[in-house]
């Protein structure tokens, strides 16, 4: 009996997989990007930004959340993909408030960095110029909701590492919001630290620690290094420095 | 404070009643509710701390289901349901006869704290609306002298179990009925022949019967069970999904009003066929005055030995039924979202794999079928799979429910072998001048008159058992506007293409009705509706646009006259916008006003 070969195609690769990977882990540690948002490799899948769909033997489906098996040929990097992910990160930016030039995680920013990577010229939709709460009520961590895309790695974060349940997402459809575990509904009432892992983990700057906002100036940041495609912190870097 | 020992009372009563298992927060909720009318910051966080959870997870929870409210609201809470047919049927005019009885302007409170006046989606009454809800009990056949006399009542302080009974009538108003409506319901008749036969014998007839789902994916029947019998892991779960939440249908409320013994029986059947223990009926909110009379069928079923221990005699066959209330939301209607509301927590999909029978409520294997599949079970046992696969079509056995409403001369249940055309259902509810019908739902497909021979039938137009009928002189857009609402406050908002592509389109129509749409905007709502539908995470993102696709695409005259003759037009009034600069300024004379040249 031949061994079936633990590999998918996509676009055209051949990349290897452990059994139990997703397409996504198997992708990034072969070095091939896949752009995604709510995904966080140390987190359990999520799956609900979808900037992270392609295309499985004619399926759609999200990267981050389909094992990877043998004989899927997988479409993610084709114009018709791309123009999805860019219309998906326009769909985040009006819905949200988000004021990149005057942002310090400007630059750090995956949202912003991913909206680069697609060629995201113009906002493309009416903003929805959302009225959103900005609480500094926490010592050491600032949480400002207007960048928030919903993304739950906070909520995950804290609530599978540090086991702390500190976030949630309350509320439905267009109302959906984090919210935090305390009577007062303020950051500072709950038991979140500054070294929480759910303290760090979000890729959009709703919550930021505070007093390091420009110890790395503009400029010299993770994404102001390179495209994302390039520069990620998930992606494995390959023996030819791709 | 005796507002405080009252706030505890209620929290701990209902807490104790459920024994504080967390799986059972949406009762809990409910029930805290009704003693105090909403749901405070203090008693999010002291059904938190009794149950032992994170108190953000309450809210998360409570603040997920349309019923709940975290806000303080009126000691009566009126909702008008808001389906396009309510809408056809003059729900706003009176809604808004509603609001000025109270002096009130819409979607808030009395500031006497008396009443709370505001719109829900398809409440399941399109055959004899336009309903209301009052504190969740369901007022039929809405006039505006019913809203005079409501407002009355409530302005007089009489308690709801005062209201003349007629207020509540619910019809079933079965206008063609054919076996499922037809035929007896004999207790312990089919549960008996399903015994006889042995699991495998059964689990065979469904197989023969090629038994398709009746919520709308059409899944066979058999599969799914077979699934759940060789899965690994137990309790066995069987779950009635009665959240009959589509827009336009109201069959499953007429099966569990007058046969919710064939109900309870093929759930267990199912029960039996896979090894199931527990059942559950998920009952929609809406349906709360159905929830008595079947609590009532399950005691007289458990007094037969139906239910209970060693089902109908059989050692070992042990398998009981309880009933458990939704608190409006759409998407439970999706079986992975249910079980999550089962289990508590807001009702948000899944990701799948694992299905639910494999991995469902709290882990177990559970089989979750619509309250028609499972009259069907029950038809197959009592009869075999090879008769029930003689009515019907090759890939659609059976006979189906249609809950026809709208512009039609009898709107109601009618019970139809697969397959038949929609012109003859037309014909038969006197709806012979229909410009389109929509089959399905909010989610479902419009099919225009040129289409009327097409048939019902998953080779065909599948359809859960809605059909909205629209007559001359409805305009398709006004059509599209509401279905793009229902979906805009219906998305679960987990997913990013749903979340802003369900409001997207919904500003993006509303922007054409009211004059201000150009080609761009339809060609934008195409977009929407193709993204949607292919990276949305459940099946509520990836139909949600289809019915204004359907619309624009089929009724494209409709849309072209309200559009505006330019290129680009933006979707808000300039001049409006600079009222707050006007206020700042404390000017108003004509030059600070923009000359709007557009005349739609």
């Amino acid at each position: 009996m031949t061994e079936i070969e633990n590999v998918v195609v996509i676009d055209g690769l051949r990349v290897p997989f452990e059994p139990g990977q997703t397409i996504l882990e198997a992708a990034l540690a072969a070095g091939v990007w896949i752009p995604h948002l709510c995904h966080h490799p140390d987190f359990a899948p999520h799956g609900s930004c979808k900037v992270c769909t392609v295309v499985v033997n004619g399926r759609n489906g999200s990267a981050c959340t389909m094992r990877a098996l043998p004989g899927q040929e997988v479409a993610s990097a084709t114009p018709e993909i791309q123009e999805r992910r860019r219309t998906l990160l326009q769909m985040l930016f009006v819905e949200g408030n988000h004021f990149c030039p005057g942002c310090e995680k400007s630059g750090n920013c995956t949202l912003q960095a991913l909206a680069y990577d697609a060629e995201m010229l113009t906002p493309r939709f009416d903003h929805f110029y959302p009225n959103r709460r900005l609480d500094g009520s926490h010592p050491d961590v600032l949480l400002d909701l207007d960048r928030c895309i919903l993304c739950e790695l906070c909520v995950r974060a804290s609530r599978d590492v540090d086991g702390k349940s500190v976030f949630a997402v309350a509320g439905r459809g267009g109302d959906c919001r984090i919210v935090v575990n305390s009577p007062t509904g303020r950051l500072g009432d709950t038991d979140l630290a500054i070294e929480d892992a759910a303290a760090h983990v979000c890729p959009v700057g709703a919550i930021l620690p505070k007093r390091v906002g420009f110890s790395v100036p503009i400029g010299a940041r993770v994404f102001d290094a390179g495209p994302i495609s390039e520069v990620s912190p998930h992606l494995a870097r390959t023996e030819d420095g791709r | 404070m005796p507002d405080d020992d009252l706030e505890t009372r209620a929290v701990d009563a209902a807490l104790d009643r459920h024994r504080r298992d967390r799986t059972r927060l949406v009762e809990i909720l409910r029930e805290i509710q009704d003693d105090l009318r909403w749901l405070s910051p203090d008693t999010l966080t002291a059904v938190a701390a009794g149950l032992g959870v994170s108190r953000a997870d309450v809210e998360a929870t409570a603040t997920f289901y349309a019923f709940f409210a975290t806000r303080p609201r009126g000691r009566t809470r009126i909702l008008f349901s808001d389906n396009v047919t309510d809408r056809m049927a003059g729900n706003r005019a009176l809604y808004r006869r509603m609001l000025a009885q109270f002096g009130l302007s819409g979607d808030e409170t009395s500031a006497d704290g008396r009443v709370s006046v505001g719109l829900t989606a398809c409440t399941g009454m399109g055959d004899q609306g336009p309903a209301i809800l009052v504190d969740g009990r369901v007022v039929t056949r809405m006039t505006a002298d019913r809203v005079d006399a409501v407002a009355d009542l409530v302005r007089r302080d009489v308690a709801l179990a005062d209201w003349p009974e007629e207020f509540f009538r619910v019809d079933d108003q079965v206008r063609r009925a054919d076996v499922l409506l037809g035929g007896p319901w004999v207790p312990g008749e089919s549960l008996s022949a399903a015994i006889a036969r042995g699991r495998d014998g059964m689990l065979a007839e469904m197989r023969a019967s090629n038994l398709r789902g009746r919520g709308g994916a059409g899944f066979t029947t058999a599969v799914k069970w077979m699934a759940a019998r060789d899965a690994a892991g137990g309790p066995k779960v069987i779950v009635c999904n009665a959240d009959e939440g589509e827009p336009g249908t109201f069959k499953d409320r007429v099966l569990l009003a007058s046969h919710a013994g064939k109900v309870f029986e093929g759930m267990a059947v199912a029960a039996w066929c896979v090894g199931a223990s527990e059942g559950f009926l998920y009952l929609r909110g809406e349906y709360l005055h159905l929830k008595a009379p079947l609590e009532a069928v399950l005691a007289d079923m458990r007094a037969r030995g139906l239910l209970g221990r060693s089902v109908l005699g059989t050692e070992g066959f042990d398998f009981d039924v309880e009933i458990r209330m939704g608190a409006g939301a759409y998407v439970c209607g999706e079986e992975t979202a249910l079980i999550e509301s089962l289990e508590g927590k807001p009702g948000r999909p899944r990701i799948r794999p694992p299905f639910p029978v494999v991995r469902g409520y709290l882990g177990r294997p559970t089989v979750v079928n619509n309250v028609e599949t499972l009259c069907k079970a029950h038809e197959i046992a009592k009869r075999g799979g090879a008769w029930f696969a003689g009515t019907g079509t090759r890939q659609s056995t059976g006979t189906k429910l249609l809950s026809i409403s709208g512009d039609c001369d009898r709107p109601g249940v009618y019970e139809y072998p697969f397959g038949v055309a929609i012109a003859e259902v037309l014909a038969d509810c006197g709806a012979e001048r229909a410009i389109a019908v929509q089959v399905g739902g909010a989610s479902g497909v419009l099919v225009a008159a040129d289409d009327f021979r097409r048939r019902i039938a998953f080779e065909d137009v599948p359809t859960a058992g809605a059909m909205m009928v629209f007559g001359p002189g409805r305009d398709l857009v006004d059509v599209a506007a509401a279905f793009a609402d229902f979906f805009a406050e219906e998305s679960c908002g987990f997913c990013t293409p749903c979340r802003v592509g369900t409001r997207l389109v919904k500003r993006l129509v509303d922007k054409v009705a009211a004059g201000h749409g150009t080609h761009g905007d339809l060609l934008e709502i195409r977009r929407l509706q193709s993204l949607m539908a292919r990276t949305s995470h459940c099946g509520l993102g990836q139909t949600a646009a289809n019915a204004v696709v359907d619309a624009l695409e089929r009724f494209r005259p409709a849309f072209e006259r309200r559009l505006a003759a330019v290129d680009f037009e933006p979707a808000f009034d300039l001049d409006a916008s600079l009222a707050t600069a006007r206020r700042l300024a404390g000017r108003d004379d004509a030059d600070a006003h923009l000359v709007q040249e557009f005349e739609p």
